[in-house]
This record gives structure tokens, sequence and C-alpha cells, in this order.
């Protein structure tokens, strides 16, 4: 079985790229975190074959990921939105434009057309990506790992050292404002 | 009754943590009712399926490659890490 370094550099390179690629969406913030895996993988050798490579290497190229968004999360400026993840789930700051005083939609989802077609899927999906690039750096994080990443709620909490109620006071605020996002620029296409 | 703002809260948390009994049923009543939040619910739905088949789409796509410039400079700090 393959285990020097280069090996895995050779073999599990272009995968460990795609798995950090689908997630970062930025490649050389992808790169950046393939080479800090395999320099983390020499330097634990923690390789005790119990494992295929390419399962151990992922699982330290998650934990690359994580530390990346905990960076983003510490990094950003304040005076951006989310700065206030101490917030009270009940009166959200910065969601007032959603919802009238009364908790009504004061502005309320549209219907939105069906993508329909290849082309359209495409579309969708590159208006998606776009709203995802404009969200406050704190909020794209925390969608990363919890819902492109899939990664476990408490983990996340746990390793991004925030409570629950943030997590979820975030992560709402990242999804209302991405659908806010798609629906104008999908509906104004 | 919900208003709809802990409607969209609760739909949010519910994909994030196992709503309370009284939680479910609140939410079931509110959207049984409520033509947007129902609205909202399915479009959020169908907005994080998009980003996990993308994901997905991405992993599995052979046509992506590490760079060979990217991989020659990993190459290069791999023996520079191994001195």
């Amino acid at each position: 079985m393959a285990t020097s370094p280069h090996d895995w550099l050779n073999e599990h390179g272009d995968y460990l790229y795609r798995f950090a690629l689908a997630r970062l969406r930025d490649p050389h913030q992808a790169e950046d975190v393939v080479q800090e895996t395999l320099l983390a993988a020499i330097q634990n050798q923690s390789y005790e074959g119990k494992s295929a490579p390419r399962t151990w290497l992922t699982g330290i190229l998650k934990h690359k990921i994580i530390d990346l968004m905990r960076k983003q999360i510490r990094e950003q400026p304040t005076e951006n939105l989310g700065e206030d993840i101490s917030a009270d789930l009940p009166d959200e700051p910065g969601m007032e434009e959603f919802f009238a005083e009364d908790g009504h939609w004061s502005d309320k989802p549209q219907s939105w057309a069906q993508p329909d077609g290849e082309l359209e899927q495409k579309q969708f999906l590159l208006i998606l990506q776009s709203c995802m690039d404009r969200l406050p750096a704190k909020l794209a994080a925390l969608f990363t790992l919890r819902d492109i990443q899939e990664e476990d709620n408490e983990k996340i909490c746990k390793d991004l050292a925030i409570t629950s109620t943030n997590a979820w006071v975030m992560l709402y605020r990242a999804r209302m404002g991405l659908r806010k996002c798609l629906e104008i620029h999908w509906m104004g296409r | 009754m919900l208003s709809c703002q802990q409607a969209s809260q609760l739909i949010s948390q519910s994909l994030d943590r196992h709503l309370s009994l009284r939680e479910r049923i609140s939410l079931r009543l509110h959207l049984a009712v409520c033509d947007f939040c129902r609205r909202f619910n399915q479009q959020l739905n169908q907005m994080l399926a998009v980003v996990r088949v993308q994901r997905q789409q991405i992993e599995h796509d052979e046509h992506i490659h590490l760079p060979d410039d990217v991989k020659q400079r990993i190459a290069d700090a791999i023996d520079t890490g191994r001195r």
C-alpha cells in the first residue's frame, strides 16, 4: 500500500482538491487546504493503516476546512451583519426587512418559476453561487460547514466556540438572505 | 398561533435540531393555513438540495484536477517539510 507523502499527493491530490473545492468553491482556498492537509499528514505521522489513506486524509482535510472557517469567522470586521451573535432569537436584528412588526411577512415569498431544462438549471445554480459569494463571511462560514459540508451541529458549535443559539441565528440569517437573493435574481433574470 | 417570523425560524431550526412536540404541532398548524410559509419552506429545501447536488457533482467531476503547478508546489513543500 502506498503510504509515502508523494504517493498521497499523486494518488489522492485530485480527489482531495475536488472535495475541498466542492465545499469552499474558491480554487485558491481549496489548493491551500489540500497542501495543509498533506503537510499535517506528514507531521502527525498518525497513519496506522487502520483506514484507507484516502479516508484518513479526507478526515484531516475536513478539519482543515473547519479551521479555515473558524479563521474566517474571527477575522471578519465586526461592523458587518451577523456581528451581534449573542442576540436572542425573538427580536432578530437585521431581519426587520422580512417581517412587519406583527410578525407577518412584509416581504412575502414569491412563487418561483421552476428551473426547466439543463440551461435554466445551470442559470439557477449560477445565481445561487453568486448569492453565496455575497453572504457576509461569518454567515458564509456557518453555511459552508452546516449546509454544504453537512457537519454535525454540535460539532460546529464546539469547534467554533459558539452556542447553539448563535449557530441557529446565523444559519437562519444565511438561509433567509440566500433565499431572498435567489428570489430577486432568479425572478428578475 | 405562531407568527410567520416565528414559523420561519422554526422551519430553519428544524434543519439543525429536533423540534419539541409542541413546536412541531404549532408549526404544522401554521403551515396548514399559511401559503407564504409553506412556500418559504419548500423554497428553502429546494435551495439546499441544489447546494448539495452541486457539492456532489464537483466531488465526482473527474475533469477537475489539482493544477500541475500547485501539485509541484505541494510536492516541494512536502520535501521541505520533511527535511
